[in-house]
C-alpha cells in the first residue's frame, strides 16, 4: 500500500521543479564562496554537484536547508525557492525548513544513542507520532527505506555508534528520511566509506529517488555518473555547467568541465 | 513491507504547509528555544551578579580600614613626670610605664579645651582622654624612648582615636548605640564632633594599617597587617625556592625522560589526585609530619611554606608539563640531530622555550598558595603574634601570621571594628593577587609562542 | 657544629672539587679540550656530585635517625616512679627534650658553666625556677632522674653531633678524592653527570608519591591511636558530637557528616544548574565579544581565595538570608546556617562546574550538532537532546569533582555554617561539618594524647577517603569520556 502510494506520486510528478535557486551568492567573511549561482532542481530525481575541492558545491548545498545559518561569518544573498516559496525569507523558520529538507553528512554522525533513538529523534522533535506504536512504525519504515532494517532489527536498542561505517551512514540516511522530508541533501555521503559500503549506499540513493528530490555532492565522477540524472559542475564558486548527467560526461560544453572530466584539473 | 499493513492506519507524510507560516508546534518550539537562551543569560547574570556583590561588599566594608581617625595635639613632655631623677639616662626613662604617660595626654586635652574653648558639660580631661586609643600612651612612650632628648619640649603628636570614636566617624557607632555601650558615652561623641570642628580630630589615610603588627582585643584601631604581610612574603619565598625547582625537575622527568611504565603511571595519578585533595588535609600533614615528627616550631613561616609547597607542586607540575608539551618535537629532533645528548637538548633548547609558560604557571600557583587559609590554621599560624619575625633564614623559624589567616583571626574577635579590618585585609590580599595575576597574563601575552 | 654549617662546608668542598676537577681534566688532556670525552665542565661536575651527594644523603639520614637512637638510650634513665599517673614515658621524654634545650640556654645566657651543670642535682636546685629565669617554662617540677636523663640526652646529642660532623665531612672529601682520581680523557664524565641529574629528576618527581604516603601515614597512624582510646563503633555510628575537656566525650561523626553533605548538597543545587547553563550559553550561544567578557569574569570567581567567600558569608549573605528569609518564614534567627554556607559555596563552585562543563561540551564533535540541526532541531533541542546526553559522563565527572571540592571546603563553612553539631532538616539552622571540627579540634594548644584531639585525624582520614574516592571515580569517568571522542 505504501509503495503504491509512492509509486503513484513518482509517476505523476517526475519533472516538477522542486528547488529553484536564483543568483545565489555566499560570502564567508571576505571570501566570496559562491558566485551568482542559478539552478533548477527537479523533483524525484538525483542531482549531483561535482567539482574540485573548495569549489563551493558543499557550500551551495548547505544553502538549500539554510545550514549556513549556523556559521556566524557566512552571509547568503539571492533567492532559493522550494515549491515556489522563498526559503531565504526571514519569515521562514529554518527549523521547519530543515524538517522538509533533510541532510546527510560527509562523515557518518550517529548520535551516541541507541539505533532506535537515533531514528526516532527527528520524529520526536517534530511531533510526528501520537504514541509509542506510531513511533515504532515510523522508525521501522525509515530503517527499511534506509535499507538497514534487516541488519539492525534485532538490536534496535544498541548504540548506533557500534555499527560499521557503511551501516552508520545508512542509519543516518534512515534518520534523515524518518522526518518525511521532501528533499534530501547528501554531502559526499560515501567519502568515508569502503567500496562495498559505497555500493550499498549508492543503491539506496537510487531507490530514494522514487520519493524524494535528492541532491548529492560528490568528489567521484564515477559516482555522479552512476547515481544521478542531472549534474552540475562547480568551479571556483561558479556553476560552470548544468544538464543531463549523460550529456555532461559525454559531451560537455564548457572547456573547464571537459578538463575536469578528463582529469586535467581537480 | 507487508508487516506494516497490519498495524492499522499508518502515519502518512506531514500535511503540506507553507514555510512562510509557522505552525503551532514550531511556535512552541521556538518559544522553548527562547526560554532556554534566557536561562543561559540568567545563569550568567547570577554568576556576574554574585561576583559584583562579593567585590562590592568587600570594597564598601573594607575601604574604611585604610582610613583612621587621629587626634593631633601638642604634648608637653614634662620632665617632672618622664625623667623624675633628671639624669636623662634612658634606663630611668624606660622605668616610666605607659600609665605614667596618661597625665600628659590629659594635660594636653586641658590645653585644647582652653585654647579652642570647647568642652562638654561634665567632661573631665580624664574622660576626654578616653577618646584616645589605649595604644596612644604606648605610642607616646615609644616616641619618647626613641627621642629622649626631646623631654621638656612640646611636640605635636598624632594619636590614634579610640575604636568607638573612629567607628563614630565611619557610621558604625551612633549616639543611640553609645547610650548602651560601656566603652563610650554620647558626651564623648559630642566632644569628638567639637574636636573635629576645631580641626584637632581628623580622618586620614592610614599607612599603619599595612605596617603595624596585630593588636589586642580592645584596641582594634592599632591593629595592622605588617606581621601578616611579612609572614606571607616569607612563605611565598619558601614556596618559590622549593616548588619551582622541584616542580620543574619533576615535570622534565615525567614529560621528557619517563618510560611509560607502572611507576610513572602511579606518579601521574598521584599528581592528579594531590591537586584535588582538600587543603585542610595538607594542614593535617603539616601538623603531623613537620611539627610533631620533625619538630619544627609552630606558627613558623617555614612550616607554612613547606605545606604550601606541597599544595602548589601539582599546579606547577601540570602547568610546566603543558608548557613542555607545547614545544614542538622538531626542536628536540634538531638538537638531537646535531649530537646533543638528551639532557643537553632539554636544558639548552626545550626548557628555555617553555620558560614563559612555566613562570606563568608558577605565579598562578603562588597566587593560589597566597590565599590558602585552612592548612595554616592547623599549623598554628592563628596565634596572636605581635613581634615581627627576624630576617631570613632565621626569621623563617620565628612565629608570624599570614594574610588570609589574619582575616580569619579578626573575624573571631568580638569588636565589630575588627570585621572592618578583616575586610581591609582582604582588599590588601586581593590587590596582591591582582598584581600576581596581571603579571602572569602579561607574561603569557608577551612571550606566548604559537608554533 | 650545626647541621646548617656542615651543609655549607660540604657545598664548599663540592665547589672546590668542581674547580679542581675541571682543571685536572684539562691538564690530563694537555690543555686541549678536544682530546677529552666530555666538556671540561662535566669532569668538574662529577667531582661536585661525588663530593656532595653521598655526604648530604648521609647527613639527612643521620638527622632522621639520631633522635631515635638518643631517646632510646636516655629514656631508660627515667625512674618509672617519676612518671606521674596519667602520663607516659613519651610525655616525660618531651619534658626531657625541653630541659635539655633549657640547659643549652642556661649555658649560653644564664651564666652557668658546663661544670656547674654537670654537678647540678635536681634535688638541691630548683631547676624549674632556674629554667623559667631564661624563658623555658616547664609544666611540673623536675625530678632527679628526669634531670639526669636530660643531661645524658644533651651529652649524647652533643657527641653524636660531633661524630656526624666528622663523618659527613670525611664522606664528602672521600667522594671528591675518588672522583678526582678517576679523571682521565677517556672517562665518560658527561654520562656520569647526566645520570646523576636524572636520578635527581626522578627523586623530585617522587615527591608527589612521598606527599601522598605522608598524608596517608600521618592520618592512619593517629587514627589508629584514636581508635585505641575511643571505640570505632561509636565514632562511626553515634548520633552525638559532644567533646568534653575532662573526658567522656561523645565523638560521633554522623552529625558532622550530615552537615557536610547538607551544605554540599545545597551548594551543588546552586552551582550545577547555574554553572552548567553558563557553560552552555558561553559555548553555544554567546558571541565572541560576549564570551570575551563573561569567561574572564567567571574565572575571577575561581581566583578568589575561599577566606574571602567565608567573610562574604559571615558579613553579607548570612545576615541577608536571616533578615529576608529565615526570620520572616519563622525558620530561625541564626545568620550562620547551612543555607548561608551552601549558597556561598555554590557561588565558589560556579566557575569550577562551568569551566569543566565548558571543556566537555566543546569536546562533543561539531558533526553531532550538524546532524541534529540538519534534522530540523532547534539549537536548544540539539543542546538538550544530543549534546548534553553525549557530554553526560564528562558532566557527571565535573559534578563529582565539584562535590569533592564542596565536601573538603573549610573556610566557608568555618565562617558561614556555624559550630553546632546537629542533625536537622531546616536549612536555616546552624550546623557544622567535618572540616569545621578538624579546625576546632586542632587549633590552639593541643595535647596529642586525648581522643578529643586525635579525633581530628580520624575525621581527616574519613574526609580524605571520601574525596579521594570521588576524585578517582571522576577522573576515570572523564578520561573514558575523552577517549570516546579522540
Amino acid at each position: 500500500m505504501e509503495d503504491m502510494y509512492h509509486m503513484d506520486r513518482a509517476m505523476t510528478g517526475t519533472q516538477d521543479i522542486k528547488i529553484s535557486a536564483r543568483d545565489v551568492n555566499v560570502y564567508y567573511g571576505e571570501k566570496h564562496a559562491i558566485k551568482n549561482v542559478s539552478v533548477e532542481i527537479a523533483d524525484k530525481t538525483v542531482t549531483a554537484f561535482i567539482g574540485p575541492s573548495g569549489c563551493g558545491k558543499s557550500t551551495f548545498l548547505r544553502c538549500i536547508n539554510r545550514m549556513n545559518d549556523t556559521i556566524d561569518i557566512a552571509r547568503v544573498t539571492g533567492n532559493i525557492l522550494i515549491d515556489g516559496e522563498d526559503i531565504t525569507d526571514p519569515r521562514v523558520d529554518p527549523v521547519q525548513l530543515r524538517a522538509k529538507v533533510g541532510m546527510v553528512f560527509q562523515k557518518p554522525n550517529p548520535f551516541p544513542k541507541s539505533i532506535y533513538d537515533n531514528v526516532a529523534y527527528g520524529p520526536k522533535i517534530h511531533g510526528m507520532s501520537r504514541n509509542k506504536t506510531d513511533l515504532d512504525e515510523i522508525v521501522e519504515r525509515a530503517l527499511r527505506r534506509g535499507a538497514i532494517w534487516e541488519e539492525v532489527k534485532d538490536r534496535l536498542h544498541e548504540p548506533g555508534t557500534g555499527l560499521s561505517g557503511g551501516q552508520q551512514q545508512r542509519l543516518c540516511i534512515a534518520r534523515a528520511v524518518a522526518t518525511e522530508p521532501e528533499v534530501l541533501l547528501m554531502d559526499e555521503p560515501c567519502s568515508a566509506l569502503d567500496p562495498i559500503a559505497t555500493a550499498q549506499v549508492e543503491e539506496l540513493i537510487d531507490e530514494l529517488r522514487q520519493n524524494y528530490s535528492v541532491v548529492i555532492v560528490t568528489h567521484s565522477m564515477q559516482q555522479a555518473a552512476r547515481v544521478s540524472q542531472k549534474t552540475a559542475f562547480f568551479h571556483l564558486g561558479d556553476m560552470v555547467e548544468y544538464g543531463e548527467t549523460d550529456k555532461i560526461f559525454t559531451n560537455p560544453e564548457d572547456p573547464r568541465t571537459e578538463s575536469y572530466i578528463s582529469g586535467r584539473i581537480g | 513491507m507487508t508487516d506494516l499493513n497490519t498495524t492499522g492506519a499508518a502515519p502518512g507524510p506531514r500535511k503540506k504547509t507553507s514555510l512562510m507560516v509557522q505552525d503551532a508546534r514550531t511556535k512552541k518550539r521556538n518559544a522553548a528555544e527562547k526560554r532556554f537562551r534566557l536561562y543561559g543569560v540568567l545563569a550568567i547574570g547570577i554568576a556576574v551578579l554574585a561576583l559584583v556583590t562579593l567585590l562590592a561588599s568587600v570594597l564598601i566594608n573594607g575601604s574604611s580600614a585604610f582610613r583612621q581617625t587621629f587626634i593631633t595635639m601638642d604634648i608637653y613632655l614634662d620632665p617632672a613626670k618622664l625623667d623624675k631623677k633628671g639624669t636623662g639616662a634612658i634606663e630611668d626613662i624606660a622605668k616610666v610605664s605607659t600609665f605614667g604617660y596618661a597625665p600628659l595626654i590629659q594635660q594636653a586635652f586641658e590645653t585644647v579645651f582652653e585654647k579652642d574653648n570647647i568642652g562638654v558639660e561634665g567632661m573631665t580631661p580624664k574622660t576626654a582622654a578616653e577618646l584616645i586609643s589605649p595604644e596612644g600612651s604606648a605610642q607616646l612612650r615609644r616616641y619618647v624612648l626613641a627621642n629622649p632628648e626631646e623631654i621638656g619640649d612640646t611636640v605635636s603628636f598624632d594619636f590614634l582615636a579610640g575604636g568607638r570614636i573612629d567607628g563614630y566617624f565611619k557610621g558604625r557607632v551612633t549616639m543611640a548605640s553609645a547610650e548602651l555601650d560601656s566603652n563610650v558615652t554620647p558626651e564623648q561623641l559630642q566632644l569628638a564632633d567639637q574636636l573635629k570642628d576645631a580641626g584637632v580630630l581628623r580622618t586620614k589615610f592610614n599607612w599603619d594599617f599595612l605596617t603595624n603588627a596585630d593588636a589586642s582585643e580592645n584596641r582594634p584601631e592599632a591593629a595592622g597587617l605588617g606581621v601578616a604581610i611579612i609572614g606571607s612574603l616569607y612563605m611565598m619565598m619558601v614556596v618559590l625556592v622549593l616548588a619551582l625547582p622541584i616542580g620543574v625537575a619533576a615535570s622534565i622527568y615525567l614529560e621528557e625522560f619517563a618510560p611509560k611504565n607502572r611507576w610513572t603511571d602511579i606518579i601521574e595519578v598521584n599528581i592528579a589526585n594531590l591537586a584535588a585533595v582538600p587543603s585542610i588535609v595538607f594542614g593535617i600533614l603539616g601538623l603531623a609530619i613537620f611539627i610533631n615528627f620533625a619538630g619544627l616550631p609552630k606558627s613558623a613561616p617555614i612550616v607554612g611554606g613547606l605545606v604550601l609547597t606541597l599544595m602548589t607542586l601539582p599546579t606547577i607540575i601540570i602547568a610546566t608539563r603543558a608548557s613542555l608539551k607545547s614545544v614542538p618535537p622538531s626542536i628536540r629532533s634538531a638538537a638531537l640531530g646535531i649530537g646533543a645528548s638528551k639532557m643537553q637538548t632539554v636544558f639548552h633548547h626545550v626548557l628555555p622555550l617553555a620558560l614563559p609558560g612555566i613562570l606563568t604557571g608558577t605565579i598562578l600557583g603562588l597566587a593560589q598558595a597566597l590565599g590558602e587559609t585552612a592548612p595554616l590554621l592547623l599549623i598554628g599560624m592563628v596565634a596572636f603574634v605581635r613581634d615581627f619575625p627576624g630576617a631570613p633564614p632565621e626569621g623563617l623559624f620565628d612565629p608570624a601570621a599570614a594574610l588570609p589567616v589574619q582575616v580569619y583571626n579578626w573575624t573571631q574577635r568580638a569588636d565589630p571594628a575588627f570585621v572592618e579590618r578583616a575586610q581591609g585585609a582582604i582588599i590588601t590580599l586581593l590587590v596582591f593577587l591582582l598584581i600576581m595575576n596581571t603579571v602572569a597574563i602579561i607574561l603569557r601575552r608577551r612571550f606566548e609562542r604559537r608554533w | 657544629m650545626s647541621a646548617g654549617l656542615v651543609f655549607l662546608i660540604v657545598v664548599l668542598i663540592a665547589f672546590a672539587g668542581f674547580v679542581v676537577g675541571r682543571r685536572r681534566a684539562l691538564a690530563t688532556a694537555g690543555g686541549d679540550p678536544r682530546k677529552l670525552h666530555s666538556l671540561p665542565g662535566y669532569y668538574g661536575q662529577t667531582v661536585f656530585i661525588f663530593a656532595a651527594a653521598p655526604a648530604l644523603l648521609l647527613l639527612v639520614v643521620w638527622m632522621l635517625a639520631q633522635p631515635f637512637y638518643v631517646e632510646n638510650r636516655t629514656s631508660g634513665l627515667i625512674d618509672t616512679a617519676d612518671i606521674a599517673a596519667g602520663s607516659s614515658r613519651d610525655l616525660v621524654m618531651a619534658d626531657v627534650r625541653r630541659i635539655s634545650g633549657g640547659i643549652d640556654t642556661l649555658v649560653a645566657i644564664g651564666g652557668q658553666s658546663e661544670a656547674d651543670i654537670a654537678t647540678m642535682d635536681a634535688q638541691e636546685v630548683d631547676v624549674r625556677k632556674l629554667l623559667a629565669g631564661v624563658g623555658v617554662a616547664l609544666g611540673s617540677d623536675v625530678n632527679r632522674s628526669v634531670f639526669e636523663a636530660a643531661k645524658s640526652y644533651r651529652g649524647t646529642t652533643d657527641t653524636m653531633n660531633l661524630i656526624r660532623t666528622v663523618l659527613v665531612i670525611i664522606a664528602s672529601l672521600a667522594g671528591a678524592a675518588y672522583a678526582y682520581t678517576r679523571i682521565n680523557p677517556e672517562y665518560r664524565a658527561r654520562n656520569v653527570s647526566e645520570y646523576a641529574i636524572k636520578l635527581l629528576l626522578i627523586a623530585c618527581s617522587s615527591i608527589a608519591i612521598l606527599t601522598t604516603v605522608g598524608i596517608v601515614l600521618s592520618l592512619v597512624f593517629e587514627t589508629y591511636h584514636f581508635f585505641q582510646l575511643y571505640p570505632a563503633k561509636d565514632f562511626f555510628f553515634s548520633m552525638t558530637w559532644n567533646p568534653q575537656f575532662r573526658g567522656g566525650s561523645d565523638l560521633g561523626i554522623l552529625p558532622l557528616l550530615w552537615g557536610t553533605l547538607y551544605v554540599s548538597f545545597i551548594a551543588l543545587l546552586f552551582a550545577v544548574p547555574i554553572g552548567l547553563m553558563a557553560a552552555i550559553y558561553t559555548a553555544e550561544y554567546a558571541s565572541p565579544l560576549v564570551r570575551s567578557f563573561v569567561k574572564p569574569a567567571i574565572e575571577v570567581l575561581a581566583g578568589i581565595p575561599t577566606i574571602v567567600y567565608g567573610l562574604f558569608a559571615l558579613v553579607t549573605v548570612g545576615p541577608l538570608l536571616r533578615d529576608y528569609f529565615a526570620q520572616p518564614l519563622g525558620l530561625g534567627n541564626s545568620s550562620s546556617s547551612v543555607m548561608t554556607a551552601g549558597v556561598v559555596m555554590g557561588i565558589m563552585l560556579i566557575p569550577f562546574v562551568s569551566s569543566l562543563s565548558d571543556d566537555v561540551i566543546n569536546a562533543v564533535p561539531q558533526a553531532m550538532r550538524d546532524g541534529s540541526s540538519g534534522l530540523g532541531a532547534t539549537h536548544s533541542e540539539t543542546v538538550r537532546k544530543v549534546i548534553l546526553p553525549a557530554a553526560l559522563p564528562g558532566i557527571v565527572g565535573a559534578i563529582l569533582l565539584a562535590a569533592s571540592r564542596a565536601i573538603g571546603e573549610t573556610m566557608i563553612v568555618v565562617l558561614g555554617a556555624g559550630a553546632a553539631a546537629k542533625i536537622s532538616a531546616n536549612p536555616f539552622e546552624a550546623m557544622t561539618t567535618i572540616t569545621v571540627k578538624i579546625v576546632s579540634q586542632l587549633t590552639g594548644d593541643t595535647e596529642f594524647a586525648s581522643p578529643e584531639t586525635l579525633v581530628a585525624f580520624a575525621l581527616g582520614l574519613s574526609l580524605f577517603v571520601v574525596t579521594l574516592g570521588l576524585n578517582i571515580i571522576a577522573l576515570v569517568i572523564v578520561r573514558k569520556y575523552r577517549e570516546q571522542y579522540e
